[in-house]
């Protein structure tokens, strides 16, 4: 499943059109209206992101789009610039204007190298159209965009490793404070946006506030894109409204017999089937869209294991609590499955797991150990036949 | 007569941003709103300048948060975790040392969360950190050791590495590298990108597997180091250390049929009293004499003595090349820079190697003194040169790369056996049972014993400058130097700031003394000149003044200019105590300072010692060719590319 239907049904440049013909607060307040929240999964407020860019003091902006889908699982930015490019190209342009930006630049993903040819000619097209270059459709406002590809790091989805990264270093996150939306990419504000956060303001533009809110819950409206793989019927991609049970998409998806589900990617929450009526919603159980289902004959252990090992190999090393709290969570697997791990160690690599959440850096480190967590607190029955016990006598 | 420098070259900094903008927006939201902020930290008030950091506002308060990656000379990391606090309203814990305090915010230093945090941080490190802390070279000064015991680590929570996973880099004359001792806190990448701009290690590697390598992780000795230590300095722990020779100094002082001399410079004087508990800036130079004897050496004597031999040399050559160029009309190289700092040589040799020839070819004091010692000392004496080891006390790493030069060999023996850093003499005094702040007072050995406050103050950024103005100024314009700055403290080249550049207008010249007659008929040519000479200190700030004098800038019109490779000069050299801080460093120059200010006789030129060496040894004076032979040095082409 490949289409968006919300996005198909979009006129094109409709929602640019219209940003053209509002003033730049305008465009934040309708933004700001539809309480639209970061579609990377972290959630923060577009339109609180974009005022605190507009009102920067500086003598260039920039608007840059994270197309660092990494998250495992993740793979709905890859479907949007395939199949709706221009959306994104048009919902950056309207942050640019937002905000007063005159360059962009999409951090596309390493593994997306062969979408770069697509994505230039699109680019190209704009520019012949005059949806981008020196002045876009005819009015006093010059903005353009380049691709800057990444290299294949995770952490570079971290806005401030993506833009150290632009930068030329290595990618790692920085000390926040400063934001980006004052200390960006080269010291200056810069709005780092989810390509799907992108797309959804040029819809926005184009519908308005009220339609994007009359979908989802109050805390967390509109339509969200989700990946969703695992042991299901149908993996794909999906558009959903926020708000949507966990149970309920299982259904949609084929998965309702999962032992378990995966929100939020490997640093998101593992949810059990004693927790499917919860709700996917940023006031219940966040995403960025990862959805990826365990069935019954799923060992977790040899899923954590999976996703600890992944945490191992791409933490920055910068921070000590990721750089190796992950590692001491990865033996803390293996000696559960070896049946070495006893019920004291446990208690301990759950006390490190939130040492890291609290004292991580950035939100890897402060994440990574969710799914450790999680698995122990679900499934301890299954994990207590494999500790030692002391033995007797 | 001087003019505050303007100096505010935008050279693009090395270090990442991630590392550079929380000074900066610190700074920046501090200049551009002002004013004040109110916060708490423990229940206790705390007023502090808007943009403070937590952990500076702690300590005005004396709360202590414990600190790992932070160092005061270093753009800010937040990378080791270790200072976490909590702050009410955020839902995790933030690094003091990286969180400016802009808004009204209620901090709580050590609560059960922060203690737990920080407990396991340490538990974390611990079981990366391979090797025993009896045998580490920072035993009992090392502040990962101290943060085990600050948060009372009873047994290995996570484990303890049982093997070393890497090999000890022996492979530089003078920084030694143990990764198995590392903890990532990256001050020494700061310190080489960022505060000495030479960029020789880089964090490489991903995740657990990330470690501090240099270019290609090639061994230290075969990259662009310019071996000034200033790493060493910074590393919490004993993963750096300078390379050590004192076993090899132990086994000369055994050995009876060696004759072991030893030099001491100013610097170390000045600091060595911190390695035996002594506030920074007490200067134990006589105290010194007494232990370095009862250790068990032969002689002991004052590198002040070829630091004013230095500027003999060093001011001699200056003014033939004012002479070449402005009676003679013929190209010199100018400005001239100065040699001692073997980090600022090397540095130059790999960064501006075309600038060479503007580099004095005058040895440094180290080098000079075991060249005249091998010979000069040698025939006074009737000792044969091949039983004479020479030792030189220094604050500096790089000055053993320096006595490995081939070419330092004048003497036809190596000039200097073996440079020792300030720690390694502590250790060597301790190993003989003697506690140094104890011994009584006792001069240095002839016929080296007269120094002078030029060679003192050698060890401060701009003493070199100082000292060489004190006696090019007498030597040309005949007149004390007190007639033009009062009690000849040359202030303008003084001080901290990076870079400093003076003019001294040159009104009258006065009749060529002796020791030049033979070169130079008189000073006319100098007459009206302004010498124009500037002071820099820390290779990022060489840099600076080098990209200007490659620009034609204010700095290509200088004559003479003092290049230090050190931030402070060698009172902050990579072989001095640890910590060295800014506040240390202004300690140990006002120790240095003062000392000169006690001196008699306060001028080069005006050493007995120096003027007998001309009169006895090299009787054709300063920059002859028996001096060239002995006292001077030629360099080399090393370039940026390593093959």
């Amino acid at each position: 499943m490949n289409s968006i239907p919300t996005f198909s049904s979009m006129t094109p440049e409709a929602g640019l059109k219209k940003a053209m013909e509002l003033s730049r607060p305008d465009i934040i307040a309708e933004i700001s209206a539809s309480n639209l929240k970061g579609r990377g999964g972290a959630g923060f407020p577009t339109g609180v992101k974009w005022n605190f860019a507009a009102s920067a003091h500086a003598d260039r902006k920039y608007i840059v789009c994270n197309a660092d889908e990494g998250e495992p699982g993740t793979f709905k930015d890859r479907v949007i610039l395939q199949e709706y490019a221009d959306l994104v190209f048009e919902g950056m342009t309207i942050a640019a204007k937002a905000v007063g930006a005159k360059e962009g630049i999409l951090f596309l993903r390493g593994e997306y190298t062969y979408l770069r040819p697509h994505l230039e000619a699109v680019l190209q097209r704009r520019r012949e159209a005059k949806l981008l270059g020196p002045e876009v459709l005819g009015a006093v406002f010059p903005f353009d965009i380049r691709i800057f590809m990444g290299a294949g790091a995770y952490i570079c989805g971290e806005e401030t490793a993506l833009i150290e990264c632009i930068e030329g270093f290595r990618g790692e996150p920085r000390n926040r404070p400063p934001f980006p939306v004052n200390t960006g990419f080269l010291g200056r504000p810069s709005v780092v946006n989810n390509v799907e956060t992108l797309a959804w303001a040029a819809c926005i533009l184009q519908r308005g506030a009220d339609w994007f809110k009359s979908h989802g819950t109050e805390k967390s409206t509109g339509i969200k894109i989700f990946s969703v793989s695992g042991d299901c019927e149908k993996p794909g991609i999906y558009e959903f409204p926020l708000g949507i049970s966990v149970l309920e998409l299982l259904k949609k998806v084929g998965g309702e017999h999962a032992r378990a589900v995966q929100i939020g990617g490997a640093s998101g929450l593992c949810v059990p089937a004693s927790e499917f009526h919860r709700a996917i919603a940023f006031e219940d159980i966040p995403t960025g869209g990862s959805v990826i289902v365990f069935g019954p004959q799923r060992d977790m252990l040899e899923v954590l294991h999976n996703f600890l090992e992944f945490f191992v190999d791409e933490s920055c090393g910068q921070c000590t609590p990721c750089r190796l709290g992950n590692r001491k969570l990865l033996e803390g697997v293996e000696m559960l499955q070896a049946g070495t791990c006893s019920m004291t160690y446990l208690r301990e690599l759950c006390a490190l797991g939130e040492s890291m959440q609290l004292a991580s850096k950035c939100g890897l480190g402060q994440s990574s150990p969710s799914a450790f967590l999680s698995v122990v607190k679900h499934f301890r029955d299954e994990l207590m036949g494999r500790v030692t016990l002391p033995t007797h006598g | 007569m001087s003019n505050p420098n303007p100096l505010d070259l935008d050279i693009a900094r090395r270090a990442p941003t991630s590392q550079r903008a929380q000074t900066i927006a610190a700074t920046a939201s501090a200049q551009a709103i002002g004013g004040h902020v109110s916060l708490t930290i423990d229940g206790q008030p705390v007023k502090v300048p808007l943009g403070t950091t937590i952990l500076e506002a702690a300590k005005t308060i004396g709360a202590h948060i414990p600190t790992l990656c932070h160092h005061p000379d270093l753009c800010v990391a937040g990378v080791c975790r270790i200072c976490s606090v909590e702050v009410e309203g955020m839902r995790t814990l933030q690094a003091a040392c990286a969180f400016p305090v802009t808004a009204p915010i209620h901090v709580h230093t050590h609560t059960r969360k922060v203690r737990q945090a920080r407990r396991h941080i340490v538990d974390l490190l611990l079981s990366d950190h391979y090797g025993d802390c009896y045998t580490c070279k920072r035993n009992n000064n090392c502040e990962l050791q101290s943060l085990a015991q600050e948060y009372a680590v009873d047994f290995f929570r996570f484990g303890h590495p049982e093997k070393p996973r890497h090999t000890i880099d022996t492979s530089s004359y003078s920084v030694v590298r143990d990764l198995d001792k590392c903890v990532l806190c990256r001050r020494c990448v700061r310190t080489c990108i960022d505060l000495q701009e030479v960029g020789t290690i880089e964090v490489l590697g991903r995740g657990d597997q990330s470690h501090i390598k240099a270019f290609q992780d090639k061994p230290l000795g075969d990259v662009v180091c310019i071996n000034c230590g200033q790493c060493i300095n910074r590393c919490p722990t004993g993963a750096l250390h300078a390379h050590d020779d004192t076993d090899e100094v132990w086994a000369a002082i055994d050995d009876p049929k060696k004759h072991v001399v030893i030099q001491t410079a100013p610097s170390p004087r000045a600091a060595i009293g911190e390695c035996f508990g002594m506030p920074p800036g007490t200067p134990l130079t006589f105290q010194l004499n007494t232990a370095l004897r009862r250790a068990g050496f032969d002689r002991v004597f004052d590198t002040n003595f070829s630091a004013d031999l230095t500027i003999m040399e060093e001011g001699t050559e200056l003014l033939f090349r004012l002479k070449k160029a402005l009676l003679l009309r013929e190209p010199a190289a100018f400005p001239q820079f100065t040699s001692c700092s073997p980090g600022w040589v090397k540095y130059l040799e790999h960064f501006y190697p075309e600038y060479i020839p503007n580099l004095s070819t005058a040895k440094s004091p180290q080098q000079m003194f075991g060249a005249v010692i091998k010979t000069y000392y040698a025939q006074k004496h009737g000792i044969d040169p091949k039983d004479i080891v020479t030792v030189a006390l220094m604050p500096c790493s790089a000055k053993k790369f320096e006595c490995n030069r081939p070419e330092m060999d004048a003497s036809g023996f190596k000039d200097v056996d073996y440079g020792l850093t300030t720690r390694e003499l502590a250790r060597m005094i301790r190993e003989s049972g003697i506690h140094l702040p104890d011994m009584p007072k006792s001069d240095f050995d002839q016929p080296f014993g007269t120094a002078t406050g030029s060679g003192v103050i050698f060890g401060a950024t701009g003493g070199v400058m100082e000292a060489a103005l004190r006696t090019v100024l007498e030597v040309v314009t005949g007149k004390p130097v007190e007639a033009l700055f009062e009690n000849a403290n040359i202030q303008p080249v003084r001080g901290f700031e990076g870079v400093r550049y003076v003019e001294l207008p040159i009104d009258e010249v006065g009749p060529v003394p002796d020791l030049f007659k033979d070169h130079v008929p008189h000073w006319n040519f100098l007459k009206g000149q302004t010498l124009k000479v500037a002071v820099a200190h820390g290779t990022a700030n060489a840099k600076k003044v080098m990209e200007d004098i490659k620009r034609g800038g204010q700095f290509s019109k200088c004559h003479f200019i003092e290049f230090m490779g050190c931030p402070g000069g060698c009172l902050g050299g990579g072989g001095q105590p640890i910590p060295t801080t800014p506040e240390i460093r202004k300690a140990r120059a006002a120790a240095i300072y003062s000392e000169d200010a006690d001196y008699q006789i306060r001028k080069s030129h005006e050493n007995p010692d120096v003027m007998r060496i001309y009169n006895e040894f090299l009787t054709d004076g300063p920059c002859s060719h028996r001096s060239h032979e002995l006292l001077h040095t030629h360099y080399v082409v090393r370039g940026k590319y390593i093959e």
